[in-house]
């Protein structure tokens, strides 16, 4: 009878690992709160190895198909607990140094990293929408958590406002689709198919408000202008967690509501989805080589990412979901490989973020600047790193898909962005640094462990991919 | 009143409120607004639920009110911390960052 439940074992570390370090909280040395910190990363390991029990069980639902326990749950929730081990360990120093050491901060980590989870396993849309909640109220206080910067406050309420509009369109999709289908539950939902005449144009009214909704929250074309200025503002290991965490999970949702509740709709999302993965890649890719701050150009990057991962929706096949869960998986590894060199280099108050501050990085921190290197040729897609495979397998996906049009704009997309990463390149490689230069922070033994790793993922990912890549299109299979 | 008065209402009330949030200045006003939006879809919910014969629009609904309150929790604190430090309420001063 327990065993039945024991897929929800992950969850439960997770959330009773938040609510003890609030109740710890108070009874915490200032100065030692990085304990807490130590706390999370445990707790999220954790929950990674007790996931590995469930790994290629049969596929089967709990709670009347609210829950569902399959390969694509554990490898998102995998994904994900690796991410907020990561934000975790990461933000422990950049805490103490820009006195914000409090431990409600890992608390919020890990409940935001709970509401991911259930967003990737959801079978039901009640479930989904208080799973993408439970994830937004909790990155919503962490994007504001440096309570006395106006920048982190403006970030905080441009997230909170946007990110509650968007929740009040999932909302409404939600409704009109309930009431076109009769149900909440995905399988309900995909037994009952295509509706008659005008029921049917109130489904698709559902399903377009449903998909504004996850615009928002993924950072889509038209509905980004928010993405940029939170990511800027935001506390640095917040970035880099809402840059690839909310993200993957807005994927992860996404691709099961699409492919497991409404495949009967698949003409019209895949129409509209084609539409906005052009505007999101090329409006992305062309304000990134305008930015001058790091965080803010990396922003843009994301939203470009982003258009290219929607490629591998669009096709609507097996092969393009697992190239969506693969990519995933190296833009995870290359966006906080980079933004965790950003964070580290920077200096208290998001000093020392700017393209010119990393003038003459080659000599005073030869290692980081390769690493750096590395991450944006990556995120370029140039051969031999894991961005080039991922790109490769969503485009020929596209190809085989017959999208050959938007694989084309895919690839000229990415020879724009080969632009503006090279170039914090050549600025790091080529330029000296000016006289009076802040020099780069030194970087804890942890952090450079993980960036190493990041490095040697990159690569290894670039070089020899079948193991995650089987991974992925194996977690993918449930899906179709 | 059948079903389609209902969704009519609700559509309107939506619109109102999604009108609301792009034309208010203040940040309170512009939570009300979305507070709307949300009501509006709770009535959609309701009326659906009634007409289908099920409970489980009404279940929604009560889901939807609790994190109503929670994101009104948030909200008015993040709202606060930023008065504490600019001393405003309009969604135009929040213009430290742009492009």
């Amino acid at each position: 009878m327990i065993a039945t439940y024991l897929p929800l074992v992950p969850q439960l570390i997770l959330i009773t690992a938040g609510i003890l370090v609030m109740l710890l909280e108070p009874f915490t040395a200032p100065g030692r709160k990085g304990r807490l910190g130590q706390m999370a990363v445990i707790a999220s390991a954790l929950a990674a190895y007790s996931l590995g029990f469930q790994w290629n069980s049969t596929p089967r639902t709990l709670f009347h198909g609210m829950f569902i326990v399959d390969n694509f749950t554990m490898f998102f929730q995998w994904l994900f607990l690796v991410i907020t081990a990561i934000a975790a360990l990461v933000s422990i120093r950049f805490n103490q140094r820009e006195e914000i050491e409090r431990g409600e901060y890992y608390a919020l980590l890990l409940f935001a990293c709970s509401g991911m989870s259930l967003m990737a396993a959801s079978g039901d849309l009640i479930l989904t929408f208080l799973a993408i909640e439970i994830l937004s109220i909790a990155t919503y206080v962490l994007a504001g958590f440096k309570r006395s910067d106006a920048h982190s406050n403006e970030s905080a309420l441009k997230y909170f406002l946007l990110g509650s509009f968007a929740t009040a369109f999932l909302l409404y999709g939600i409704a009109l689709i309930y009431g076109t289908s009769g149900s909440t539950n995905y399988q309900v939902i995909r037994d009952v198919g295509t509706l008659p005449g005008q029921v049917q144009v109130t489904a698709v009214a559902g399903l377009v408000l449903l998909l504004v909704g996850f615009g928002f929250k993924a950072a889509l074309v038209p509905f980004h202008a928010w993405a940029p200025d939170v990511y800027q503002g935001a506390p640095t290991p917040v970035t880099a967690f809402m840059t690839v965490g909310p993200k993957a999970a807005a994927f992860a949702a996404l691709l099961r509501i699409l492919a497991q509740a409404l495949p009967a709709m698949a003409d019209d999302w895949t129409r509209l989805l084609w539409a906005v993965s052009i505007l999101t890649m090329t409006l992305g890719n062309v304000v990134a080589v305008l930015q001058t701050d790091l965080k803010r150009m990396l922003a843009y990057s994301a939203i470009a990412h982003a258009g290219y991962l929607l490629i591998g929706v669009v096709t609507n096949t097996g092969n393009g979901f697992g190239a969506v869960l693969f990519y995933l998986v190296v833009y995870t590894v290359m966006n906080l490989g980079a933004l965790t060199i950003v964070l580290s280099l920077s200096r208290q108050g998001d000093k020392r973020v700017n393209l010119e501050d990393y003038a003459g990085l080659s000599r005073s921190a030869p290692f980081i600047a390769a690493s750096l290197s590395v991450f944006l040729i990556s995120l370029a897609g140039i051969p031999l790193t894991g961005g080039f495979l991922g790109k490769f397998y969503l485009f020929s996906a596209a190809v085989e898909a017959g999208y050959i049009g938007l694989a084309v704009i895919g690839v000229l997309n990415s020879v724009v962005s080969v632009y503006y990463y090279f170039r914090v390149m050549v600025v790091m490689y080529m330029r000296e640094a000016a006289d009076n230069a802040l020099p780069p922070e030194p970087i804890s033994p942890p952090v450079l462990a993980i960036i190493a790793i990041g490095v040697a993922g990159i690569l290894w990912l670039g070089v020899y991919p079948a193991d995650i890549l089987n991974l992925a299109s194996n977690s993918a299979l449930t899906l179709k | 009143m059948g079903l389609h008065h209902y969704l009519i209402l609700s559509a309107l009330l939506f619109a109102v409120g999604a009108a609301g949030v792009i034309v208010k200045k203040n940040i309170i006003a512009i939570f009300l607004c979305i507070e709307l939006m949300l009501n509006a879809a709770n009535l959609s919910f309701v009326a659906f639920s009634r007409y289908l014969d099920q409970v489980h629009g009404q279940i929604f609904v009560f889901f939807v009110m609790v994190v109503a309150a929670a994101e009104a929790a948030v909200g008015l604190a993040i709202t606060i911390t930023l008065y504490r430090n600019r001393r405003t309420l309009n969604v135009d001063d929040a213009d430290l960052m742009k492009w």
